[in-house]
């Protein structure tokens, strides 16, 4: 008896804080429907205000998808090989480069956007075009590719398989590109869905760094919630949760590529008693 | 295929740590010969077979020659070199028929006599049925075949092999020695095997080196090690070795548990060596060695006698005699003159390869 009270109240609580997060999100969805909030739910339901973000803020959508898409092509080109190199040499220097990586994520963005600017300010071409916050972004996502691609490295003995394929006659792009890469995909899977996500969701740094002509979907959010009627505000908020949420889970099913790589490599039954990730 | 005869001038390796793995060592390797290198953990063995490889490159001076052809400077890619790991190395990315596929590939044979030859290794190494298999769908042993199969396809003239049987239970390990034996002598390929199980490196060795802490002990055929161990280091790490020590007088050898004739022209202490099949159990009436069995270890095919009262300290026999024998029991000791030695004696270490050893013939 005792026990069941203690599981009602431990599942009572937990109902409770669930419902502390998740019922204004809801709430604010359903603004974004909602013919006229004020009114509430009774007014109706509608697609107008989402119709209306699309008008307003469409080039905001675009331009943070873009963003996106090229963070991710600037942290595959860069972080990969960076992570290989990390994991191919032993040292202290590796070690402390490692760690330098975690910066830009204990750094506030404030503090990276305006080191940004003190440093390339001055370059106006630079300073007014997207790039500017890509090069943003850049900085604070690299740091995550490198670390989810070198996590994979680490789990599976890519040094032996490379001295497999080298036995076999392999030279070092063949290395590269034929048995390294293909089996580090887990963790570039893992860091390009981190990646993307955070690059969205990104708002404390691009808010430093853009310009009016530039606006990233965030900085748009911030700029609806000040200056427009709650229902648009809300339809924006649902337009982003529709695009982001999709991503979440996908990064939520692909995003502990060390285990999954371990699963995967034969090595790892061969080696007895790994400590478990 | 006939494999290329492998010389190393001169060969050390220090780390970057200070560690001197392998202090200098000349060794030759003939063309088709297999070579074990043996000895306890952390030995140097898989130093040696690296540097060997071209995975790591011997301190300065080293010169590493295959057939006469100097290829220190060369990378492992460019070797020609098969290599088995002993944790086998497969590309999880790969299915088995594309990891055997792999070094052709690499090497752009064209397509048609690539899966020729892919299919003949499956074959050969009867894998055949699970060529579509992902690699981390395999057993041990189905693993180890795979790696085989993957190092021989390319035609290697040199096989280098680590501990390729290490992972895997007693049962498969003896079978698939002797395939690894039988391959071996087909191919009649160049080949230096790592072990540490020396019943591993006396079956499939045309000779052996025994090392000892980056150092070689002793290079020779298995019988050259077996029964004239070079150092007591090899006489206790190859098979079990007892040792008496008794007076040579007259022409004999006198102990606590008896006398035996030996040599008429030794005279002083000595210390006589001999493997446990070189005594023979006798009745001990009339033996020229008695003493108790201290304890008796029926292992199926033969019985194991401790036995205590020869020697200062107990002594091994092994007996194939079919009755059960009791602790404090009195058994006579007689031994092969053939069996006995004494380290002095023993064989200096044969650095040159044997005449004639890729054509032995498979036991
Ligand atoms: N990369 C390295 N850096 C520093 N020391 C090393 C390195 N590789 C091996 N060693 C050291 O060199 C010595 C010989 O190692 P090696 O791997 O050749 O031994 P082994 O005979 O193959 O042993 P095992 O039977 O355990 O595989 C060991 O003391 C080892 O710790
Ligand atoms: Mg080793």
């Amino acid at each position: 008896m005792k026990r069941a009270g203690l599981f009602y109240a431990q599942l009572a609580f937990t109902i409770l804080v669930c419902a502390f997060m998740v019922v204004p999100v809801v709430l604010s969805i359903l603004a974004g429907v909602t013919a006229n909030f004020f009114q509430g739910i009774g007014s109706g339901l509608t697609l107008r205000w989402v119709v209306q973000v699309w008008g307003l803020y469409a080039d905001t959508i675009r331009l943070s998808v873009i963003i996106a898409l090229a963070c991710l092509a600037a942290t595959l080109i860069a972080g990969v090989p960076t992570a290989y190199v990390l994991a191919k040499r032993p040292g202290r220097v590796a070690r402390l480069i490692e760690e330098l990586l975690v910066l830009p994520i204990a750094i506030p963005g404030l503090a990276i956007a305006l080191g940004l600017i003190t440093t390339y300010g001055a370059f106006e071409g630079f300073r007014k075009s997207w790039l500017f916050i890509l090069a943003g972004h850049v900085v604070f996502t690299l740091p995550f590719m490198v670390r989810a691609v070198l996590a994979v490295l680490l789990a599976i003995d890519f040094r032996t398989l490379e001295e497999g394929a080298a036995s076999l006659g392999a030279g070092f792009w063949q290395r590269f590109l034929g048995v390294v890469l293909p089996n580090c995909r887990p963790g570039i899977l893992a860091g390009s869905l981190m990646v993307v996500t955070l690059s969205l969701g990104e708002f404390n740094l691009t808010w430093m760094l853009h310009t009016p002509l530039t606006k990233t979907l965030p900085v748009g959010l911030a700029d609806s919630y000040a200056s427009m009627r709650l229902e648009v505000a809300s339809a924006y908020t649902l337009v982003f949760f529709v695009i982001l949420v999709p991503l979440l889970v996908l990064l939520q099913r692909f995003g502990q590529p060390a285990r999954r790589a371990e699963r995967a490599a034969p090595v790892a039954a061969t080696v007895p008693e790994r400590a478990p990730a | 295929m006939t494999g290329a005869s492998i010389a190393l001038a001169d060969c050390g390796k220090t780390f970057a740590d200070g560690t001197v793995a392998l202090h200098r060592l000349d060794l030759e390797i003939a063309g088709g010969e297999t070579v074990v290198l043996l000895g306890p953990s952390g030995c140097g063995k898989t130093t040696l077979l690296r540097l060997i490889a071209g995975l790591e490159s011997p301190d300065p001076g080293g010169r590493v020659r295959f057939g006469g052809e100097d290829v220190t400077a060369r990378p492992i890619e460019r070797r020609n070199v098969g290599m088995v790991f002993q944790s086998y190395a497969l590309f999880p990315n790969m299915t088995v028929e594309e990891n055997v596929a792999y070094g052709l590939k690499v090497r752009r044979v064209p397509p048609k006599e690539r899966a020729r030859r892919t299919a003949e290794m499956l074959e050969m190494m009867h894998i055949g049925a699970l060529r579509r298999r992902r690699v981390d769908q395999l057993s041990g042993g189905q693993r180890q075949r795979v790696a085989l199969a993957r190092a021989i396809a390319v035609r290697p003239t040199v096989l280098l092999l680590d501990e390729p049987l290490t992972a895997l239970d007693a049962l498969l390990r003896e079978r698939l020695r002797v395939e690894i034996d039988a391959l071996l002598r087909g191919l009649g390929i160049t080949a230096i095997y790592v072990t540490h199980d020396q019943a591993e490196a006396m079956a499939l060795g045309d000779r052996i080196v025994v090392m000892r802490e980056g150092r070689v002990a002793q290079i020779g055929t298995p019988r050259d090690v077996y029964f004239r161990p070079a150092n007591p280091f090899v006489a206790d790490f190859i098979g079990t070795i007892n040792r008496l020590v008794g007076v040579a007088r007259n022409g004999a050898v006198e102990m606590p548990g008896g006398r035996f004739s030996w040599r008429a022209d030794a005279a002083g202490p000595v210390e006589l060596l001999f493997r446990p099949e070189s005594a023979r159990l006798l009745p001990p009436e009339g033996a020229p060695l008695r003493g108790r069995v201290a304890s008796a270890l029926f292992m199926g095919d033969r019985t194991r006698l401790v036995i205590a009262g020869i020697g200062e300290t107990p002594i091994i026999v092994d007996t194939t005699e079919r009755r059960q024998f009791h602790a404090g029991e009195e058994v006579g000791i007689g031994l092969d003159p053939e069996g006995l030695f004494t380290l002095a004696e023993a064989a200096a270490p044969d650095p040159q390869p044997r005449e004639g050893a890729a054509e032995r013939v498979t036991a």
